[in-house]
């Protein structure tokens, strides 16, 4: 079995000059978006009255942050089971997503999808899978889309590490690369199909590399690196956008709870308190955050403004949700055709 | 040599009761094609892909040239990879355009149903509406000359089964082009089962653009004494049965349902509230097909209609055998329709 080495601590790169301070500081906002929600989800689920099952990304928020701000608003993102990272990053409405995780009819779905399917058609969210890998050919077939339509978005298909174990991955980057599609393949390897671990599904830890006989360009990054992700995610994009067709990105990061709920997994027993620890001094938020402290990107003060602000509207979301309507039982047929 | 084509036009498959009908007519595949071709040049966003459309066979001469005409953008063959096809005609709906993907066997689309079934039948639902799949996967059930068990497959009742989808399945030319018409044109996922043997008619095929509602059934064939409830191919056998059983006295009305999600029920119901006795013929297996279903409604909501018990006419519920001599066991027919309507008479007559 492969055996995983111990990860370093994050490299941040300082020459940081040809990034603005606008989308430095973006970075970070997206990301302490995505954790105080994660987090807020997290301390009340316990009250039962998010009746879904949620699968966090607490430990992830660096790819979805450095991938989405390198997106247009109308850009296309698909999403997985473990999808609050990405709706947020692409700018999907967080009341909306949070009432959706309370069920209610104002939820992003009208409460018929849950925690496991998001959509926000104005930001280019089409939706997420359960199904592992289920999104891949979807983010490919709107790739598909804006080739026919010749109006230059671009697809992300965000999936795990699992889903290239499934069929669907090489079916659809053989068909992304026969027709030079404007797609990027991101994968966040975080080590883990629920409790099966990396070693154990596939014979080699290697997954950027996994598609060379089809020639997309493979790239792994560390994906607790916000800037890395960014940087390589904006190379992709790129090669999107001018023609060049779909890009596949590895980036390696942990979930630091378990599959689906609030606990970390190590009362299961699948894994370790000591790695679990690892992984959370890497931390893509709050190592970020020093980051830019060190360098003098952003003051504390900046840090506490930009924390203070986001938990009014963490807050204002939960509350909205908390008091929206559920659906009504006479609309339960709704929505099936149109 | 093309021994599936061969084998179809040695069939005399023109449908009782067509021949006579008057205006234009044409053959099953052109009126297919030109559904297509008036689809494309009507709107941009529809578009035809699978594989082999593009190449000089042209799926039984239904996509020939097509790709000529509007181009390899709008017109493509594809790898054979169904199930990821699938999901990106799935991905190029949600954007606003209208994909044909056309397959040469229903049997291909098990390898898709995690995109048919998880995917496009969900998208609209699980989302509250806020997205919609318009996008047609049609497919063409194979039968005769040794085709086995893995080209032959009728399995419309597992897309039946599952809400979300839309299923048509046509039995005449000018069916075949309207139903494709209405399919595109709708806002939903649609499968459409065609049936090989129905690719020898010629019938009448109004020109122009048409379509044919979904969920709108019609009666075939009037009659006072038993209903036929037939689908698909089993139309055709229907059809010939009623011809027969005139001649012995039997008066039968065979109702094609042409599409079955939705189903038209009014039209299958008020057939059994004439005639109380009913007989339901479907090209594929019996046990949870079709017939099934239709039996079902029937017993639901039309139990006090009935003057006999209901009989299905249905295939064998084994893998289609490749010998012919196994094969004629297998197909129900113009025989098994006719003794199933004689048994139900003979209780009550």
């Amino acid at each position: 079995m492969v055996r995983l080495k111990k990860p370093e601590p994050i490299k941040f790169d300082t020459r940081v000059a040809s990034i603005s301070r606008e989308v430095l500081g973006e970075l970070y906002r997206v990301m302490l978006r995505i954790q105080k929600v994660e987090l807020k989800v997290a301390e009340l689920y316990h009250h039962d009255e998010m009746k879904t099952p949620i699968n966090l990304c607490l430990g992830q928020e660096a790819v979805a942050a450095g991938v989405c701000l390198n997106l247009k608003t109308d850009d296309y993102v698909f999403s997985n089971h473990r999808g609050h990272g990405h709706y947020i990053a692409k700018g999907g409405g967080v009341k909306a997503m949070v009432a959706e995780l309370y069920n209610r009819e104002t939820g992003c779905s009208r409460g018929r999808g849950g925690s496991m399917h998001l959509i926000d058609t104005a930001v280019g969210l089409l939706g997420s899978s359960a199904i592992v890998g289920g999104c891949i050919p979807l983010a490919t077939g709107a790739a598909l889309g804006s080739v026919i339509k010749q109006d230059k978005r671009v697809s992300v298909a965000f999936f795990g590490d699992a889903a290239v174990e499934e069929g669907a991955i090489y079916e659809s980057i053989n068909f992304a690369m026969l027709k030079k599609l404007p797609v990027v393949y991101v994968c966040e390897n975080n080590l883990y199909a629920v409790s099966s671990p990396l070693g154990k599904r596939q014979a080699r830890d290697d997954i950027y590399r996994r598609f060379e006989g089809m020639s997309i360009p493979g790239y792994r990054v560390d994906g607790n690196n916000v800037i890395e992700v960014y940087r390589t995610a904006g190379k992709a994009v790129e090669h999107a956008r001018r023609g060049g067709g779909p890009s596949f990105m590895e980036c390696r990061t942990y979930r630091l709870r378990d599959h689906q709920g609030t606990g970390s997994g190590v009362e299961v027993g699948y894994r370790t308190q000591a790695e679990i620890d690892t992984w959370a001094a890497r931390c893509p938020v709050k190592n970020y955050e020093r980051f830019l402290i060190e360098q003098k990107i952003m003051t504390a003060s900046e840090i506490e403004e930009i924390a203070t602000a986001i938990n009014r509207e963490v807050g204002e979301a939960f509350e909205f949700a908390q008091t929206s309507p559920l659906p009504g039982e006479d609309e339960v047929l709704d929505y099936l055709y149109q | 040599m093309d021994w599936s084509k061969t084998r179809i036009e040695e069939k005399e498959l023109a449908a009782p009761g067509e021949t006579e009908s008057p205006g234009r007519r044409l053959t099953y595949v052109a009126a297919i094609r030109e559904a297509l071709e008036l689809a494309l040049t009507r709107d941009e966003n529809v578009f035809v892909m699978g594989q082999g459309v593009d190449d000089p066979v042209g799926m039984f001469g239904i996509t020939l040239d097509l790709h000529k005409k509007y181009g390899a953008d709008r017109v493509f063959d594809t790898p054979l990879s169904e199930n990821a096809l699938t999901g990106i005609a799935i991905g190029a709906a949600l954007t606003g355009l209208r994909p044909v993907y056309m397959h040469q066997r229903p049997d291909f689309l098990l390898l898709a149903m995690d995109q048919i079934v998880n995917h496009a039948a969900k998208w609209s639902y699980m989302f509250g509406g806020y997205v919609r799949v318009p996008m047609v996967i049609w497919a063409v059930v194979g039968r005769g000359w040794g085709g086995a068990a893995q080209h032959t497959q009728a399995i419309q009742a597992l897309f039946n089964h599952v809400p979300g989808l839309r299923l048509v399945m046509p039995s005449t030319p000018g069916d075949a082009k309207g139903l494709l018409l209405s399919s595109i044109a709708d806002n939903n996922p649609v499968i459409i089962i065609e049936h090989r043997w129905l690719f020898g008619q010629t019938g009448p095929v109004p020109e122009g653009l048409y379509t044919i509602p979904l969920g709108c059934g019609v009666n075939r064939k009037a009659g006072k004494d038993i209903t036929i409830v037939a689908v698909s191919y089993m139309v055709v056998e229907a059809l010939r049965a009623a011809q027969e059983l005139q001649e012995r006295g039997i008066d039968a009305e065979v109702i094609d349902p042409r599409t079955l999600k939705p189903l038209d029920e009014e039209i299958i119901l008020n057939s059994v509230k004439k005639t109380g006795r009913l007989v339901i013929a479907d090209t594929g297996w019996k046990t949870g097909g079709v017939g099934a279903e239709i039996a079902a409604l029937v017993a639901e909501k039309g139990f006090e209609y009935l003057k006999s018990p209901i009989r299905r006419v249905a295939s064998l519920d084994i893998p289609t055998p490749a010998s012919y001599a196994l094969e004629a066991k297998f197909y129900p027919g113009k025989a098994d329709i006719i003794s199933s309507c004689q048994e139900i008479m003979g209780k009550n007559l």
